[in-house]
C-alpha cells in the first residue's frame, strides 16, 4: 500500500512541532550560556555546594527507592493478593500529586507536628531544614516512577524460566537474584534513570518540607531559582549543567541497562 | 520408582490420577489440550500444589498432603523440560546447563557443563545466548541443563513441540538416544499418540483430568478401552450397536446404515475402528475379494499427501479416512467426488463399548 503523501506530511509536521517545541528550550539554554560562563559557574562556590548536595541525596533516594522498590515491585508483579489494585493505585499516587501538595503532605505527616512526626523526633532523626529531609522528598516523589516500571519488567519476565531456576535447585531469593532481575534489567535501568531524573529536578516538595539552605537543603533547581531573581545569567549557566548531569545520567543508566550482563 | 497419587481442583477442572514409573522407565501422558497433562507435570515437580496427594521418588517423600509434607521444587531434584524450554536469556548456553551445579566448585561447573554440551553435539555453541540457537539446539540446552544435576526423575513437557518438521525429525533422534540413556523414571508429556508410542515404554492417555487407559501404545491401539483413545490413537472411529455373529465375532450395525464384521466380541453400542491404512478404496464394480468382510461405499471428499503416503477422506454412512500409496491414487485415478467402495478384514476391526 502507497503511503498517502497528504497524510505522511501531516504527521511530519507534527512531529516537527513537538521536536522544534521540546528542544528549544534546552537548546537556548546552551546557546545562551556558553562554554567559558559554564566552566565560571562551577568554580562559585554556591553552585558547587549545590551540584555536591544534589548529587548526594538523589543516589541516596535511589538507592533507597532500588533497595526497598525492587523487592516491593517483585510482589506486586508476580503474587496475587486480595486488594492488589487497590495497592497498586495507592503506591503511584504520588505521580499525580502536586509538588506542593507532596510537601505539604511530607510536613503533615514527619514534621514537628506532623502525625507520626513525634515518633521521628523521639528516634532521634530530624528532617525538616535537613539534609536528610531533601533525601525523604526525593525519595516520596521519585519512588513511583521506579516502582511502576520495575513492576511492568518483573510481570514481562517469561513465568517459565523462574519455574525452571526452582527446578534447578535455586530457592526463591536466589531465583529473583540470579534470573528475574537479569531477565528484567532493562526495565528496571528505565525506571531508575526516570526515578533518578525525577529526584535531580524535584523542586517543589524539597522547598516545602526541607527548605532552601545553601549546603544542607539547596540542591541544585533550589539554587537555580535562588538565582534566577538576581542573576539570570548565573541561573541559566547552573541549569546548562544541571541538563548536562541529567542527560549524562540517564544515558549511562540506560547504557548499563541495556549491557548483557558480563558473564561471571 | 517414581510414583504420584495427584487430586487437584482449580477453576472447574478437576485432576485425579494415579501415575507410577519405574527408574529407567519412560511413562508417556498423552492427551488432548487441557486433559491436565501438564498439570500432573507440575504437581511431580512441586510447582503446583494438589489438594491431595502424595508424591515418592525412590525412597524420598515429596509431597504427602495427608501428614502436611510439601517438599519446594527446588529441593526435589526434578529435572524439568518446560513445553518452550524456558532457557535463561541473559546467560550462555553453558551458563544455562551450569545452572543447577551450584553444588560443585565454580571450575567444576563450567567443566562439567561443557562434557554434556558435547555430548549433545554442541561444544560449538557453548559460548552462544539461546537467541542464538536454532529450535533444535535450544531444546537439547534445555535437556542438558535438566540432566546436568543429576536428577531423581525426568519431566519432559511437550518437548517437540515447539520445533518445525525438519528439526523435529532430527530432536526425536537425539531424544530418543538421550532418553534410552537415562537410568531415571520419565514421563514424557504430548498430545501426538505417535510421539507417545515413540518415547513411551508404556502410555497413559488422559480425558479431563482422568486416566482413560493405560498400557503399551501398540496395546492400547490394538484394544482401545474407549471410542477416544480408538480416535487419540489416529484410527477411524465407526458407531453403531453389536450383535453376536454366528461366524464368531460380531456384526455391527452402523449408524447412518451399512453394517461392519469384525472377529472381536461385543454387544450394545460401540465404536468400532479401524487405523486408515488398514482400509484399501476399490472401485464401486471391483469384484469383492474373499478374505475381506467389510465393504462400505462412499464419496472421495478430500485427498491429503504426507510423506509418500495419501490420506483420502470419503463421505461415508459416517466419515471414514483411508491411507494409501500414492501408485494406488493414480491406478484408482481418485479425484474429489470419485465414488469408491472402502474395504478391509474383520480382523482389522476393533471394538470397544459406549
Amino acid at each position: 500500500m502507497k503511503p498517502s503523501p497528504w497524510f505522511t506530511a501531516l504527521i511530519a509536521g507534527a512531529l516537527a512541532a513537538a521536536l522544534t517545541f521540546l528542544t528549544l528550550p534546552i537548546v537556548a539554554i546552551f546557546v545562551d550560556t556558553g562554554p567559558g560562563r559554564l566552566l565560571s559557574s562551577l568554580s562559585d562556590p554556591v553552585a558547587v555546594d549545590a551540584l555536591r548536595l544534589s548529587l548526594e541525596t538523589t543516589l541516596l533516594a535511589t538507592t533507597i527507592i532500588v533497595v526497598v522498590g525492587t523487592p516491593a515491585a517483585y510482589l506486586l508483579a508476580t503474587r496475587s493478593f486480595p486488594g492488589q489494585s487497590v495497592v497498586v493505585t495507592l503506591v503511584e499516587l504520588p505521580l499525580v500529586l502536586p509538588p506542593a501538595v507532596a510537601g505539604i503532605g511530607l510536613l503533615a505527616a514527619l514534621g514537628p507536628h506532623g502525625i507520626v512526626g513525634g515518633v521521628v523526633a523521639d528516634a532521634g532523626v530530624r528532617l525538616v531544614l535537613q539534609t536528610a529531609g531533601v533525601v525523604v522528598a526525593l525519595t516520596f516523589v521519585a519512588a513511583p516512577f521506579y516502582l511502576r516500571q520495575a513492576q511492568a519488567a518483573f510481570a514481562a519476565v517469561d513465568r517459565s524460566s523462574l519455574e525452571a531456576s526452582r527446578t534447578l535447585g535455586a530457592g526463591e531469593a536466589r531465583t529473583v537474584w540470579r534470573v528475574a532481575i537479569p531477565a528484567a534489567r532493562g526495565g528496571l535501568a528505565a525506571g531508575l534513570a526516570l526515578a533518578w531524573g525525577r529526584a535531580l529536578g524535584e523542586f517543589g516538595a524539597t522547598l516545602m518540607f526541607a527548605g532552601s539552605l545553601r549546603g544542607v537543603t539547596q540542591t541544585v533547581p533550589l539554587a537555580i531559582y535562588d538565582r534566577f531573581a538576581t542573576d539570570f545569567p548565573a541561573a541559566l549557566a547552573l541549569s546548562a549543567v544541571l541538563v548536562a548531569l541529567s542527560a549524562a545520567l540517564l544515558l549511562s543508566v540506560k547504557f548499563v541497562g541495556g549491557m548483557p550482563r558480563a558473564s561471571r | 520408582m517414581l510414583r504420584a497419587e495427584l487430586s487437584l481442583s482449580r477453576n472447574g477442572f478437576d485432576l485425579d490420577l494415579e501415575v507410577a514409573v519405574e527408574p529407567g522407565a519412560c511413562l508417556a501422558l498423552a492427551g488432548p489440550s487441557g486433559c491436565g497433562k501438564t498439570t500432573t507435570l507440575r504437581a511431580v515437580a512441586g510447582l503446583v500444589a494438589p489438594q491431595r496427594g502424595r508424591v515418592a521418588c525412590g525412597d524420598r517423600l515429596w509431597l504427602d498432603t495427608a501428614r502436611g509434607i510439601n517438599v519446594s521444587p527446588e529441593r526435589r531434584g526434578c529435572g524439568y523440560v518446560f513445553q518452550d524450554y524456558a532457557l535463561f536469556g541473559h546467560q550462555r548456553a553453558w551458563q544455562n546447563v551450569a545452572y543447577g551445579l551450584r553444588h560443585l566448585p565454580r571450575r567444576e561447573r563450567r567443566h562439567r557443563a561443557l562434557e554434556l554440551l558435547e555430548r549433545f553435539g554442541l561444544a560449538d555453541r557453548a559460548e552462544a545466548r539461546p537467541s542464538a540457537l536454532s529450535g533444535g539446539e535450544r531444546q537439547r540446552v534445555a535437556l542438558a541443563r535438566a540432566l546436568a544435576p543429576r536428577p531423581a526423575a525426568l519431566l519432559l513437557d511437550e518437548p517437540l513441540s515447539a520445533l518445525d518438521a525438519r528439526s523435529c525429525a532430527e530432536a526425536t533422534r537425539v531424544l530418543a538416544e538421550i532418553l534410552a540413556d537415562a537410568r531415571v523414571p520419565t514421563i514424557f508429556v504430548t498430545h501426538d499418540f505417535q510421539e507417545a508410542a515413540l518415547f513411551g515404554d508404556k502410555v497413559a492417555v488422559l480425558a479431563a483430568g482422568r486416566m482413560v487407559q493405560r498400557g503399551p501404545a501398540e496395546e492400547l491401539a490394538a484394544s482401545p478401552a474407549s471410542a477416544f483413545v480408538a480416535d487419540f490413537s489416529g484410527a477411524v472411529v465407526l458407531i453403531g450397536t453389536a450383535r453376536p455373529d454366528p461366524g464368531a465375532g460380531a456384526v455391527v450395525q452402523l449408524e447412518g446404515g451399512g453394517r461392519v464384521v469384525s472377529t472381536a466380541r461385543a454387544t450394545g453400542r460401540v465404536a468400532a475402528s479401524v487405523f486408515p491404512w488398514e482400509i484399501s478404496l476399490e472401485p464401486p464394480d471391483a469384484p469383492p475379494l474373499g478374505s475381506i468382510r467389510n465393504h462400505i461405499p462412499g464419496t472421495v471428499r478430500s485427498i491429503t499427501r504426507f510423506g509418500g503416503r495419501v490420506r483420502v477422506g470419503l463421505d461415508a454412512c459416517q466419515p471414514l479416512t483411508a491411507e494409501i500409496t500414492e501408485g494406488a491414487l493414480r491406478e484408482l485415478g481418485l479425484r474429489r467426488g470419485t465414488r469408491v467402495i472402502a474395504s478391509w478384514k474383520a480382523a482389522a476391526t476393533r471394538l470397544s463399548a459406549l
